[in-house]
């Protein structure tokens, strides 16, 4: 490992991730879409439930920019106010599966054993049901709705980061340094959150961000099938669906929302892929 | 062994074995060990003789499963450690009993800084306020030669030795009464060897601890310590002080050690003396002596029986029935 000037590890990620123009164009991306969820009744033209009758599925036009819907509803403006909720779905979502899913990896790749072996073979039962059909069962059996929608999607990833935080675990635990910890007096408990997790943080905020993404097409699709948000409460996956029976004559209804949906998606995966090129200390140069 | 006060630590019979799906491993057969307040002991031996795994159970440390202490006692200040509670454990290790690894690379913590290690260190031990800490921890920067302004840096922009000078400096910044230095300079090139050595012998009179400097190089212990232990298959073989060892050793296994260090007179072009064989596997130890199968002096007897510890000459104790007298000389 060269020696380098400066100083943390966060110092060379931001050096490293400054290099990769994808990633920037990401983050900014991500920065409008946070302020266009935040200031959104500021922004939004209409309101996202104000109908216009004279105005029933129109084309874009000067007035309304991204035309409207079958209920003379301003696309922009829900649009705009559908961004929180993909956000929120997004985030929550990923803290949820990230806290759980994280402590069960934790937990079964330190103190190995009976414990570890129980701990992931539910995780792995959990892998061999295909992730869209368990999030259709839990969303169904605890009903629509924002919270429900984001708990269905979290459990759903939980797996995925168990598995990631055991194998970081198991690579840091048996680490020199480790065994210096406990020479030292340390207990269980400090060793595991002040020297092995802050050692086994990269590749889980990579996959963090790459599962937001996810997060968001899945709660999209779950609304798209009519289980997450309800109407009148825009949500680009159920706007899409909404928009479906005019395909033919009024695409433009299901290619805006579409398109907002793949901004999103391209422009986290651009930051986790950035990021994960930024913390991998083998790309060091 | 001498005995004319309690020791520091003490080690009697310790036995340990590790649990493998190829078998039981006999790590440690019945182990015993005293040291001395301010004395340095060197344990020498191969790899695979044993000598971390009983440094790791001084510290009571073995991982377990697959570890596991079967038998003897260690005494440390005359109170015995495996009795001890989980958290009375903990106030003795890095407190009383200190060690420093063998590998600096992958010893100390890659996102601490090296100050914040060293204060890690001071801290879980005392209830000194934040402010008295950090001046504790710059004084053992300084200590061990590391200028206060990189107190800041993190461990992979300091190079080899400095690092090793940073294990030291944790190791010893809650002045403890033991110090177990294990293979300290095998990962450090020649030149910051000595370096290194020469920092452990005087912090070792400065903050005035014992020292169990585990090695197999014969050269390091001569420079460092007072007392020698060799080891070969989780037994002491030999025991003496310095002096005695290195004019006389007794033990055919420690000659054979000798006649493998390379010496600076010997020609050009002779092949340096090896000893014949393998050390025993540890899941399927010899029943007599263990170093029998490839000792060129054995007899039937030590196929039977080990001979135990005996003390041939004043303080110098061998495990061997025929000892070399002349110091197994070749004539």
């Amino acid at each position: 490992m060269p020696i380098m000037k400066g100083n943390s590890m966060l110092k060379y990620t931001l050096i490293r991730l400054r290099r990769n123009y994808l990633a920037i164009i990401g983050f900014a991306v991500l920065l409008v879409l946070i302020l266009t969820a935040v200031f959104a009744e500021q922004l939004a033209p209409f309101g996202y439930s104000d109908q216009d009758y004279m105005m029933i599925r129109k084309p874009p036009s000067a007035e309304h920019l991204l035309g409207t819907d079958e209920f003379g509803r301003d696309v922009l403006s829900r649009l705009i106010f559908g961004s929180r909720i993909s956000l929120q779905v997004g985030l929550i979502a990923v803290s949820i599966s990230l806290i759980a899913g994280g402590a069960i990896g934790a937990v079964a790749g330190y103190f190995g054993g009976k414990i570890d072996n129980f701990l992931m073979r539910i995780m792995d039962v959990q892998l061999a049901i295909p992730t869209i059909l368990l999030a259709i069962v839990i969303s169904s059996a605890l009903g629509p709705g924002l919270f429900n929608l984001m708990v269905a999607v979290g459990i759903t990833s939980i797996p995925r980061f168990a598995r990631l935080m055991r194998a970081s675990v198991l690579s840091v635990k048996n680490m020199e340094f480790i065994e210096a910890a406990r020479a030292m007096g340390a207990s269980h408990l400090r060793i595991i959150l002040l020297y092995i997790l802050p050692n086994c943080m990269a590749p889980l905020i990579v996959q963090s961000t790459l599962s937001v993404a996810n997060a968001i097409l899945f709660a999209a699709t779950l609304s798209f099938l009519g289980l997450g948000i309800q109407p009148p409460f825009p949500e680009w996956g159920g706007m899409l669906s909404a928009a479906r029976p005019y395909l033919r004559n009024s695409a433009y209804l299901s290619i805006f929302p579409g398109l907002a949906i793949m901004i999103t998606i391209v422009s986290l995966n651009c930051i986790g892929d950035g990021l994960r090129d930024a913390l991998d200390p083998k790309q060091k140069r | 062994m001498p005995d004319t006060h309690t020791p520091l630590l003490d080690i009697q019979g310790l036995e340990i074995r590790f649990n493998t799906d190829s078998g039981i491993v006999h790590a440690v057969n019945g182990l015993n060990l005293s040291l001395q307040k301010g004395k340095s002991l060197g344990l020498v031996g191969e790899t695979g003789a044993g000598k971390t795994t009983t440094a790791l159970a001084v510290l009571q440390l073995i991982q377990s499963p697959p570890g596991q202490i079967t038998g003897g006692k260690i005494f440390f200040e005359g109170r015995d450690i495996m009795g001890m509670t989980e958290s009375e454990k903990r106030r003795v290790r890095g407190n009383r009993i200190a060690m420093i690894f063998q590998d600096p690379m992958t010893s100390l913590n890659p996102i601490m800084t090296v100050e914040e290690q060293i204060m890690e260190m001071i801290s879980l031990h005392s209830d000194m306020s934040g402010e008295r800490v950090r001046e504790r921890a710059l004084e053992m920067l300084k200590l061990v030669g590391i200028r206060p302004e990189r107190a800041k840096e993190y461990p992979h922009q300091f190079s080899g030795g400095m690092r090793q000078r940073v294990g030291i400096a944790i190791a010893l910044a809650c002045r403890p009464s033991l110090l177990i230095a294990d293979e300290p300079t095998t990962a450090l090139d020649v030149t910051i060897q000595a370096q290194v050595l020469d920092l452990i012998r005087n912090l070792q009179k400065i903050v005035n601890t014992s020292l169990l400097l585990i090695t197999h190089d014969l050269g390091v212990v001569a420079e460092v310590c007072d007392d020698v232990a060799i080891m070969y298959a989780g037994r002491i073989v030999e025991y003496s002080n310095i002096r005695s060892l290195y004019r006389k050793p007794m033990h055919p296994y420690t000659r054979g050690l000798f006649n493998a260090v390379p010496k600076l007179e010997s020609e050009l072009g002779v092949k340096l003396a090896v000893i014949q064989g393998l050390m025993p596997d540890p899941t399927d130890l010899p029943k007599g002596c263990s170093f029998s199968p490839r000792c060129p002096y054995a007899r039937d007897i030590c196929m039977e029986k080990a001979c135990g510890m005996k003390e041939w000459e004043p303080g110098h104790f061998v495990d061997c029935y025929f000892p070399l007298q002349n110091g197994g000389r070749t004539e």
